[in-house]
C-alpha cells in the first residue's frame, strides 16, 4: 500500500462567486497526525467537510487509499468526524450516542454495547453512560464526541477544532490524551485548529493555510524554524520581521544589510534576489552584547516569570521584541537605554514576501 | 399560578408585594374567559331542559343519563347502554384522527421545505401558507363543497380526462369531512413543526450520515425524535378542534357522518334544542380531551425521568 491515505489533488471549492479553496494539494500518510492550521476563514473546515463528503469538490479530486471518492456519499466513506460543536444526538444517552455508528454498521446489540462501553472507558466517562448529552460539561461532551467517532474504528478521523470550547487546563490535558490515543490506535488524524501551539505540540506534520491556499507543509520544527514566507513566520510563534536589503546572493548565501548599517550573511532560498526583503528573527534567538548586529532603544521590560521580554525599537522606529532567560543577571537594561543585539548563528531567516 | 414565577428574582429585588397586583389582569382574563364559561356550562349540564330551549333551575342528572343510558321511549324500561352518542363520539375521534394524519402527511414536508429555505425567504413562504386563512372558514368550507360536488370542477376534470365514467360521490362522505377538517386546520400543523425544524441543528444529520446512517434512517432515528415536540403540538392543535368541529361535518358530510360538534350545535338551535344535554355533551368532550392530554403529559414525564 503505497498510495497515501488521503490524497488531495488541486482541490478547488467555490460557493457561488466566493472561492474558499484555491487548488489545495496535500498527501497525508497512514498513521499520521496531520494538522490543518490557519486563521479563521482560511478554508480549514471547508477542506475537512469535503473529505467527509458534506461538500462536493468544485474542481480537482480527493482520493482515499488511491480511490476517488467524489461519488461516495458521506455514509459510505470510512471516515469519521469529531464536529466543531460536537453534534451529539440530544435525545440519546451517552452510550447510545457512542454506539450509534456501530448500530448503523449492523453490529449486534450486546456486542455494540460492549464496544461502546470500552470506548467510554477509554475517555474516562464510564460513569456517565446513561446521561443525556445536555447533562455533561463541555469537556465531557467533547470526549463523548471523540468516543463516538472512534467507536466504528474509522481509517481516518477528522477533527474540527475539537478543543476550542475547553478551558486552558483541560485543553492542555486533552492534547496529550489525543496524541496518545492517535499513537495507540494508529488511526490517521486530520486535525483542524487555529491554535499554533496546539498544532506544534501534537502534529507529525502541519499544513499552514491562509485565504484558501496552503502556504507550507512540514514538521512542526520545519514550520517554526524554516518558515517559507512572511505569513508563516508571522503566524507561527512570535517573530520580528526586520526590513533589510539583500546586496548580493552567491552559493545559497546572501549578504544582508541590516538597519543600522551592519552586515551579516545568511542562508537564502531560491527565489531570493538582491533588493528589499524581510528578515525573520525569533525573539528568543537574540542576545544582549557589547557590539551587535542590531542596535535598539529599550522601551519596556516585561517580567514573565521564566523569561524577560524587552520591548525595543530600532532607530527607524520598527518595534523589536527580545526574550531573555530570567537568569540571575544584574545588568538589566533600563527603559531608554541603548542596547546592542546579537542574532544567534543561523537564527535569522530571509523571507520571500 | 404564582408558583410559576422565578421566586428568587421576585424576592431578591424586593418587588414581591407587586407580584399579586401585576398578576391581576391574568386572573381576570382566566376568570372571564375560562373559569366562568366552563362553570356555566357545567352548571347548565345539571339543569332541567325547558321545551322551547332554555333551562329550568332544577338540578338533575338527566342530561348525562340520556347520554349514557337507554330507558326506552317512555323512560320506564330498565336502563341499557345507549350506543348512539358513543358511536358519534367514536366517529368524531376517527374523523379527527384521519384529518390529523392528513395534516401531518402534508404539513411535515411543507414545514420542512419552508424551514430549509434561506432565512430571507422563509417569511414569504409562511405568509403564503396563511393567505387562504384570511378567508372566513364558512366560505372556505362551502367552496370546498363546490369543488367536490358531482358537477363540480374536480369531477368535471376527471371525467373530461376520461379517468372516470360518472362523477365520484365525494360530498356527504367521510372523505369529504376529513378533507374539510384537513383544510381547516392545516396551518396549525405547519407552524409548530416549522418552528421545531427551524431550530433543528442540521449538523446532527451530518453526524448521523458520518456514522453510516442512510437518509431514511437519519430521518427516523434523529430528525423525527428531535423535532417530536413540534409534531406533537401540531397534532394536538389539529386533533382537538377537529374533534369538536361542526362546520365541515355539517356542510360536507351527511347524516352518516354526524360528529360531536353538530350534535352540540343542534342542542342549542331553535325549539328542538336541549340546552342541558348540549352542555353535558360538551363537558364529556372536554373531559375526554383532558384525559388524553394528561395521559400524554404523563407518558412524556415518565420518558424524561427514564432518561
Ligand atoms: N456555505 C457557504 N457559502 C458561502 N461561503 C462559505 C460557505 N461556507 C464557507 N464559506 C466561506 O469559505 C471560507 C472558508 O470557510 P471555512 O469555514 O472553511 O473557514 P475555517 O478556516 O474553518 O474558519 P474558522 O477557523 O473560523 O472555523 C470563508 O471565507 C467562508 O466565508
Ligand atoms: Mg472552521
Amino acid at each position: 500500500m503505497n498510495a497515501p491515505t488521503v490524497d488531495i489533488r488541486n482541490a478547488v471549492k467555490r460557493y457561488g462567486t466566493v472561492t474558499a479553496l484555491h487548488g489545495v494539494s496535500l498527501s497525508i500518510a497512514d498513521n499520521e497526525f496531520f494538522t490543518l492550521l490557519g486563521p479563521s476563514g482560511c478554508g480549514k473546515t471547508t477542506l475537512l467537510r469535503m473529505i467527509a463528503g458534506f461538500e462536493d469538490v468544485t474542481e480537482g479530486e480527493i482520493l482515499l487509499f488511491g480511490k476517488d471518492i467524489a461519488r461516495l456519499e458521506p455514509n459510505h466513506r470510512p471516515v469519521n468526524t469529531v464536529f466543531q460543536h460536537y453534534a451529539l444526538f440530544p435525545h440519546m444517552s451517552v452510550i447510545d450516542n457512542v454506539a450509534f455508528g456501530l448500530k448503523m454498521k449492523g453490529m449486534a446489540l450486546a456486542e455494540r454495547r460492549a464496544r461502546a462501553g470500552k470506548m467510554l472507558e477509554m475517555v474516562h466517562l464510564s460513569a456517565f453512560a446513561d446521561r443525556l448529552p445536555a447533562q455533561l460539561s463541555g469537556g465531557q461532551q467533547q470526549r463523548v464526541a471523540l468516543a463516538r467517532a472512534l467507536a466504528p474504528d474509522p481509517k481516518v478521523l477528522l477533527l474540527d477544532e475539537p478543543l476550542s470550547a475547553l478551558d486552558l487546563k483541560l485543553r492542555q490535558a486533552m492534547r496529550v490524551e489525543l496524541k496518545q490515543l492517535q499513537e495507540e490506535t494508529g488511526i490517521t488524524f486530520i486535525f483542524v485548529t487555529h491554535d499554533q501551539e496546539e498544532a506544534l505540540t501534537m502534529s507529525d506534520r502541519i499544513a499552514v493555510m491562509s485565504a484558501g491556499h496552503v502556504q507550507q507543509v512540514g514538521s512542526p520544527r520545519d514550520i517554526y524554524e524554516a518558515p517559507v514566507n512572511r505569513f508563516v513566520a508571522d503566524f507561527i510563534g512570535e517573530t520580528n520581521l526586520v526590513p533589510v536589503t539583500v546586496e548580493a546572493v552567491a552559493d545559497g548565501r546572501a549578504t544582508v544589510l541590516l538597519p543600522g548599517g551592519h552586515r551579516m550573511s545568511c542562508a537564502a532560498d531560491a527565489g531570493i534576489g538582491p533588493g528589499a526583503h524581510h528578515l525573520s528573527v525569533r525573539p528568543e534567538r537574540m542576545n544582549l552584547g557589547t557590539t551587535g548586529d542590531l542596535e535598539a532603544v529599550v522601551e519596556r521590560v516585561v517580567y514573565l516569570g521564566t523569561d524577560l521580554q524587552l520591548h525595543t525599537h530600532l532607530d527607524g522606529g520598527q518595534p523589536l521584541h527580545v526574550r531573555l532567560q530570567n537568569s540571575a543577571r544584574a545588568d538589566l537594561p533600563a527603559p531608554g537605554a541603548r542596547v546592542a543585539l546579537q542574532i544567534e548563528e543561523g537564527a535569522a531567516r530571509l523571507l520571500v514576501d | 399560578m404564582a408558583g410559576f414565577l422565578p421566586k428568587s428574582g421576585a424576592e431578591s429585588t424586593g418587588y414581591r408585594g407587586l407580584v399579586g397586583p401585576l398578576l391581576l389582569p391574568t386572573w381576570v382574563m382566566v376568570g372571564v374567559f375560562l373559569v366562568i364559561p366552563v362553570a356555566l356550562m357545567a352548571i347548565y349540564s345539571f339543569l332541567t331542559k325547558e321545551f322551547r330551549g332554555g333551562v329550568i333551575w332544577d338540578f338533575t342528572l338527566a342530561a348525562y343519563d340520556q347520554f349514557f343510558f337507554n330507558r326506552g321511549l317512555f323512560g320506564d324500561e330498565p336502563p341499557s347502554i345507549e350506543w348512539t352518542y358513543i358511536a358519534i363520539f367514536w366517529r368524531s375521534v376517527w374523523q379527527a384522527g384521519v384529518a390529523t394524519l392528513l395534516c401531518l402527511a402534508v404539513g411535515f414536508p411543507t414545514a420542512w421545505f419552508i424551514a430549509t429555505r434561506p432565512a430571507a425567504q422563509r417569511g414569504v413562504w409562511l405568509f403564503l401558507v396563511t393567505v387562504p386563512y384570511w378567508v372566513n372558514l364558512l366560505i372556505r368550507t362551502v367552496s370546498l363543497k363546490f369543488l367536490l360536488r358531482d358537477n363540480g370542477p374536480l369531477n368535471g376534470s376527471l371525467m373530461s380526462l376520461g379517468l372516470i365514467d360518472g362523477p365520484l360521490p365525494l360530498v356527504n362522505t367521510d372523505l369529504a369531512v376529513q378533507l374539510g377538517l384537513f383544510y381547516s386546520y392545516l396551518p396549525f400543523m405547519v407552524l409548530p413543526i416549522y418552528a421545531a425544524v427551524e431550530r433543528y441543528n442540521f449538523a446532527l444529520s451530518e453526524a448521523a450520515a458520518d456514522l453510516y446512517a442512510s437518509r431514511w434512517v437519519t430521518l427516523r432515528e434523529i430528525v423525527l425524535p428531535v423535532v417530536r415536540p413540534g409534531i406533537v403540538a401540531g397534532c394536538i392543535l389539529v386533533f382537538v378542534p377537529s374533534l369538536g368541529a361542526f362546520l365541515a361535518p355539517d356542510l360536507l358530510g351527511g347524516a352518516k357522518t354526524f360528529m360531536i360538534g353538530s350534535l352540540i350545535d343542534e342542542q342549542f338551535k331553535g325549539s328542538q334544542g336541549n340546552w342541558p344535554f348540549g352542555a353535558a355533551v360538551s363537558m364529556i368532550l372536554m373531559t375526554l380531551v383532558m384525559i388524553v392530554l394528561i395521559l400524554y403529559a404523563r407518558a412524556q414525564a415518565k420518558a424524561e425521568r427514564r432518561s
